[in-house]
């Protein structure tokens, strides 16, 4: 393995100017976004095949009559997790870990079957139904390739998005949180140490998870934790209604003694009237 | 518990509604006949033959479906082999790979058995016909029957399992989908196998056996029904607003109008066959239908 990189995002510096927004779509070539009117600064939506990136616009309500409305900003994207719910379920084999301990879809492997969708608990992948593939970030990875480092880490004008070894951009987040705090910033944490066994990208927020639309360690949870369960229900299931057959179908001696089905069934012989 | 979601839909639709219907009932008639032709007696024989000529054209259907709903429908078979490697492609723990594998499997066992069913009704008249109804005649017969049903049965079980295998709110909040969706593919499969054994003498006398069988069938999909919305929780209104009760209705119609039939009330006798076997049908379509669309909107 080459090294192992990672994003972290402090949405502390956010401002939302979009330049990551903007230099993904450009390296990448991603297609425009169709024009909707969203009634906010938020004119991206969602994270999907379009859009790798997407500057959240979290509004809020606050006490303070001349600012009665709070904005936080996020740069989202794919999370790069360690353990990938998306990898987990495709059936194919198109999504790989890299070299760099990234998730990656290969574009010539996907079918298009959609079960990584399903199974992201972030809503980052997309599917482009002019490929007929599902898609989203690659981390840059051709840039990865050529030591370059991502689009939209290079854009950032206020280094919110930061890239690096990941050991050395967790160590980055701790002290910055320590600063947060010795402000008197004591809602600032991580989010991503420990959600699917660590994300590859991973977030400095100001608030809960479920704040950002991100769920709660709690509720990080694998798609596979229901193979147990989901089997088990379909055995038992199986079982009883094995039985209810069974029983409904036993011999009851109203034709006699019973023949193998193929000594009264002779091959070739018709026994439709 | 039910977590917290922030998924997009899969937009699994008509197509995927299609094959979880159809697989429900290939794998329900393949078990149905096998316990016909194992524990019947002589004069069930006949309809033991119907359910295996459903069961694989039924069959035959279901990957078309699938194919037709990738995107990239000339690469189904990335789903088996490693287009990379060349070598299968096998994880386990993924349902959709695993059902892609018993799907091919389990074509193997309901063609043959459909052949079988061909010869010994007498629409093949070959050697080659001949020889393999013989070779099926005695235990070994007897083990490719219950081999081919425990792969019929999974077929029939796991769309449920794949649902829930995801992050999707409702579907991966219960585990009671497999079960759900097995045990109504049986009691779809009982409806497409009365409605053929009626129209077909030799097969008619086990009619009743079929309705005893159907009954046991509808109970169990009763409990299971009330397991999955125990165990939905406060997802369970996601299910339950707008027009997905009419499904609801028809979900229930589907269920408790054939179980009204089978233990025959005085009304209930002129009631030919064909009204309860379309109930039924009817109501495992409507079943896979809000499962399937309710938890994507």
């Amino acid at each position: 393995m080459a090294r192992t990189v990672g994003f972290f995002t402090d949405v502390s510096l956010c401002i939302g100017c979009k330049a990551c927004e903007v230099a993904c779509k450009e390296w990448n070539q991603l297609p425009d976004n169709p024009v909707q009117f969203r009634d906010s600064y938020d004119n991206t939506g969602q994270l999907d095949h379009r859009n790798f990136r997407h500057v959240r616009f979290l509004e809020s309500a606050t006490s303070n009559p001349d600012k009665p409305v709070a904005w936080t900003m996020m740069s989202d994207v794919c999370k790069h997790c360690a353990n990938a719910s998306c990898l987990e379920v495709c059936p194919t084999n198109a999504i790989i870990r890299t070299e760099f301990d990234t998730v990656f879809i290969q574009q010539d492997v996907c079918n298009g079957c959609r079960n990584c969708i399903s199974a992201c608990p972030y809503s980052v992948i997309g599917f482009d139904s002019q490929s007929g593939t599902a898609k989203k970030c690659t981390f840059c990875y051709d840039r990865l390739q050529n030591n370059m480092i991502p689009a939209c880490a290079q854009a950032c004008p206020t280094q919110s998005i930061k890239f690096g070894d990941l050991a050395e951009m967790r160590q980055v987040a701790a002290d910055r949180v320590t600063a947060l705090h010795s402000q008197g910033q004591t809602q600032a944490r991580i989010y991503g140490d420990k959600e699917y066994g660590g994300l590859h990208a991973f977030f400095l927020l100001n608030d809960k998870p479920e704040a950002y639309g991100l769920p709660s360690t709690e509720s990080a949870v694998l798609p596979s934790r229901n193979n147990a369960a989901g089997y088990l229900g379909v055995l038992v299931t199986a079982v009883v209604a094995a039985i209810g057959g069974l029983i409904a179908f036993r011999r009851r001696g109203e034709a006699g003694p019973e023949r193998p089905p193929h000594a009264t069934d002779e091959p070739g012989s018709r026994t439709v009237p | 518990m039910p977590g917290e979601h922030f998924t997009v839909a899969p937009h699994w639709e008509w197509w995927i509604l299609g094959y979880f219907f159809l697989a429900g009932i290939a794998g329900g008639s393949y078990a149905l006949g096998t316990m016909l032709r194992l524990v019947g007696d002589r004069r069930d024989q006949p309809a033991a033959r119907v359910a295996f000529l459903i069961a694989f054209p039924v069959l035959v259907v279901c990957p078309i479906l699938l194919t037709v709903d990738l995107g990239q429908p000339f690469r189904f078979w990335h789903m088996l082999i490693d287009s990379s490697s060349g070598v299968p492609v096998f994880k386990y723990w993924s349902p959709m790979s695993l059902g892609a594998w018993a799907l091919t499997v389990f074509g193997i066992f309901a063609f043959v058995s459909f052949v079988e069913a061909l010869v010994l009704d007498g629409r093949i008249r070959h050697p080659l016909g001949n020889r393999l109804a013989r070779a099926l005649s005695g235990i070994f017969g007897r083990l490719f029957l219950v081999v081919g049903t425990l792969l019929g049965l999974f077929v029939a079980g796991y769309t449920g399992v794949l649902l829930s295998v995801s992050n999707q709110p409702v579907w991966s909040d219960t585990w009671t989908l497999g079960g759900l969706f097995l045990v109504s593919g049986l009691s779809a499969a009982t409806a497409v196998i009365g409605i053929w054994v009626w129209r077909r003498r030799d097969a008619r006398v086990t009619t009743e056996k079929l309705s005893e069988a159907d009954r046991y069938f509808v109970i169990i999909e009763l409990v299971l029904l009330a397991l999955f919305f125990i165990t939905l929780g406060s997802v369970v209104s996601k299910i339950l607003s707008g027009g997905w009760l009419l499904l609801w209705l028809l979900v229930l119609a589907g269920a408790l109008v054939p179980l009204a039939v089978h233990f025959r009330p005085a009304w209930a006798r002129q009631v030919p066959p064909l009204v309860p076997a379309v109930f039924a049908l009817v109501g495992v379509l409507a079943l896979r239908a809000v499962i399937i669309f309710s938890a994507q909107s």
